[in-house]
């Protein structure tokens, strides 16, 4: 906990000091009538077809499931990273380096597998 | 943060000061943008207010502050207006863990008829032992702001742009995680103090005996990672272009395609903060690339022991001992204030360096063309992410052998 406590102190300061600009700026700006071309969502002048729930293409979920399942390989790789140079040391630098190989082979398959499926074309 | 009053109270200074000295660079590094680019394109950029147009910042922000305040009637007003605030936080959080300087050592003294001491203090808002990891966990947090940005502006233009930001940084923190796994290989450390301690010493090859020939003209060198990862640097410079919404990468705000992609909707200062996160994360990413491959704060153990220690701090100290003999004597025995000077000489070794890597974003920003979005895609998932695995690998690899 005590190593935690600047950096929350760091945060709310940091956040003070934004909310603090925030409420000047608009403390200080001048306040004009708001017509109603100025209401619309900025739109190269064409009146606005915007509505509440705007649709996404479906890629973008996509790339963040994809983002999820890798991701998740990269950090198991962090701790073997860590302890690689150790294992050497102790003489199993084979084992982790097998262990990990594997691990690798997987990782190559899933991206292989994605390629091949298209997963990553955008049109 | 500290047993008693003085060490916390330097602490919080250290802390606020570390956070102001992001903020201030940011005005500094939009000079250096229009000034640089103008350069570039054969323009002279402003110049017209103070010398050099340096004063153009202090007009440019007193101006962002006196604009109307613009909230978009049709969009959610509290994502509105909290967007720009957490763009601040991951950059100044993530800087300052970073080790600017080698820390300041400080033996016991008196003051106000007590004793102090004594302290160490790191040349960072605070210590954290998992220094990467944090890093990269906080910094990916940018992403909220532009999502928020995106959904809170009820706009079309802002809402792709805050897809496209946070698509092309979930896909580049793979390449770029991978890239600091070489890293992590090499050093076996997360702690940013302890790989620049690494990095001391001259350049060696493990093949070879200490005074064989190869290894006495690759003395000359200093230990830097980069020697040991240049695939790695490679990977991790670019995916930080990637992470950062930069030229050749800034899709998110592509002019051309979205207006400005998602800060469409925002004026004024509220703008003025997301660019102040952008170029805090740039920073980051600056300090980080120094840190792993070029040595932190240090220029080599020889020009340290040469020209640091022995030329600049005892006379600089020899500077403000006679400055500070005015108000009291025996300065020139203290070795704190030696010590202070010598952080602030290595502090100032690092900005050097960062302030290098953050005039390369620069001028690679006024020098390529914007990608694709699918070619920016395929750069990231097709060719970086296998380059880095093969990189890890081989990495490993060599490792086995090479220790």
């Amino acid at each position: 906990m005590t190593s935690l406590t600047p950096i929350i102190v760091l945060t709310v300061f940091v956040a003070i000091f934004g909310v603090g600009i925030v409420v000047v700026s608009a403390l200080l700006g001048p306040k004009r009538n708001w017509t109603k071309a100025k209401k619309i969502p900025y739109e190269s002048g064409l009146p606005g077809q915007e509505r509440k729930e705007t649709k996404i293409p479906v890629k973008f979920y996509l790339t963040a499931i994809l983002f999820i399942v890798f991701d998740i390989e990269v950090v198991f790789m962090y701790p073997w990273a860590l302890t690689y140079t150790e294992f050497i040391d102790a003489g199993l630098g084979g084992y982790i380096f097998g262990a990990m190989a594997v691990f690798v082979g997987l990782f190559i398959f899933g991206l292989i597998w994605e390629i091949k499926s298209k997963a990553l074309e955008w049109d | 943060m500290g047993s008693d009053v003085f060490e916390i109270s330097v602490n919080f200074v250290k802390m606020v000061a570390i956070f102001l000295l992001m903020v201030n660079l940011v005005p500094m590094l939009v000079w250096v943008e229009r000034r640089g680019s103008a350069f570039i394109q054969n323009r002279f950029g402003p110049n017209r207010v103070g010398p050099l147009g340096l004063i153009q910042l202090a007009a440019d922000a007193i101006k962002f502050l006196f604009k109307e305040e613009f909230i978009p009637p049709k969009g959610n007003k509290a994502l509105f207006l909290i967007a720009p605030i957490i763009a601040l936080i991951p950059g100044a959080i993530a800087f300052g863990s970073i080790p600017l300087s080698v820390p300041i050592e400080i033996s016991a003294f008196e003051m106000f008829g007590s004793q102090w001491g004594p302290y160490v203090f790191p040349f960072q808002s605070f210590e954290i032992g998992i220094g990467i990891v944090f890093v990269l966990g906080v910094s990916s947090l940018g992403a909220y702001s532009m999502l928020l940005a995106g959904f809170g502006s009820a706009n079309k233009y802002s809402l792709y742009g805050a897809l496209r930001a946070s698509a092309q940084m979930i896909s580049y923190e793979l390449a770029m995680g991978l890239a600091i796994v070489g890293i992590l290989i090499v050093y076996g450390t997360f702690d940013f103090a302890e790989m620049i301690a690494a990095q001391q010493g001259p350049l060696s090859i493990p093949l070879f005996e200490a005074d064989h020939v190869v290894n006495k003209i690759l003395g000359i060198l200093p230990n830097w990672g980069v020697f040991y990862q240049p695939v790695g640097f490679i990977l991790l410079f670019v995916s930080v272009f990637a992470e950062t919404n930069r030229l050749p990468f800034d899709l998110p705000e592509a002019e051309s395609e979205l207006v400005a992609g998602y800060h469409t909707e925002y004026g004024g200062i509220k703008m003025n903060m997301f660019y102040i996160g952008e170029y805090g994360h740039m920073m980051v990413a600056s300090a980080l690339i120094a840190v792993f491959y070029f040595g932190g704060y240090s220029l080599g153990t020889t020009l340290d022991t040469i020209l640091v220690e022995g030329t600049i701090v005892p006379n600089m100290s020899a500077l403000f001992a006679s400055l500070l003999n005015l108000f009291g004597s025996g300065w020139e025995q203290s070795t704190n204030l030696i010590n202070v000077v010598r952080a602030f000489v290595f502090h100032g070794i690092f900005m050097a360096k960062i302030l290098l890597f953050l005039w390369i974003f620069v001028w690679v920003r006024w020098t390529l063309p914007r990608f694709r979005y699918d070619q920016l895609m395929d750069l990231g998932w097709k060719t970086m992410l296998p380059w880095a695995l093969a990189n890890t690998i081989i990495t490993a690899f060599l490792m086995l052998f090479l220790r």
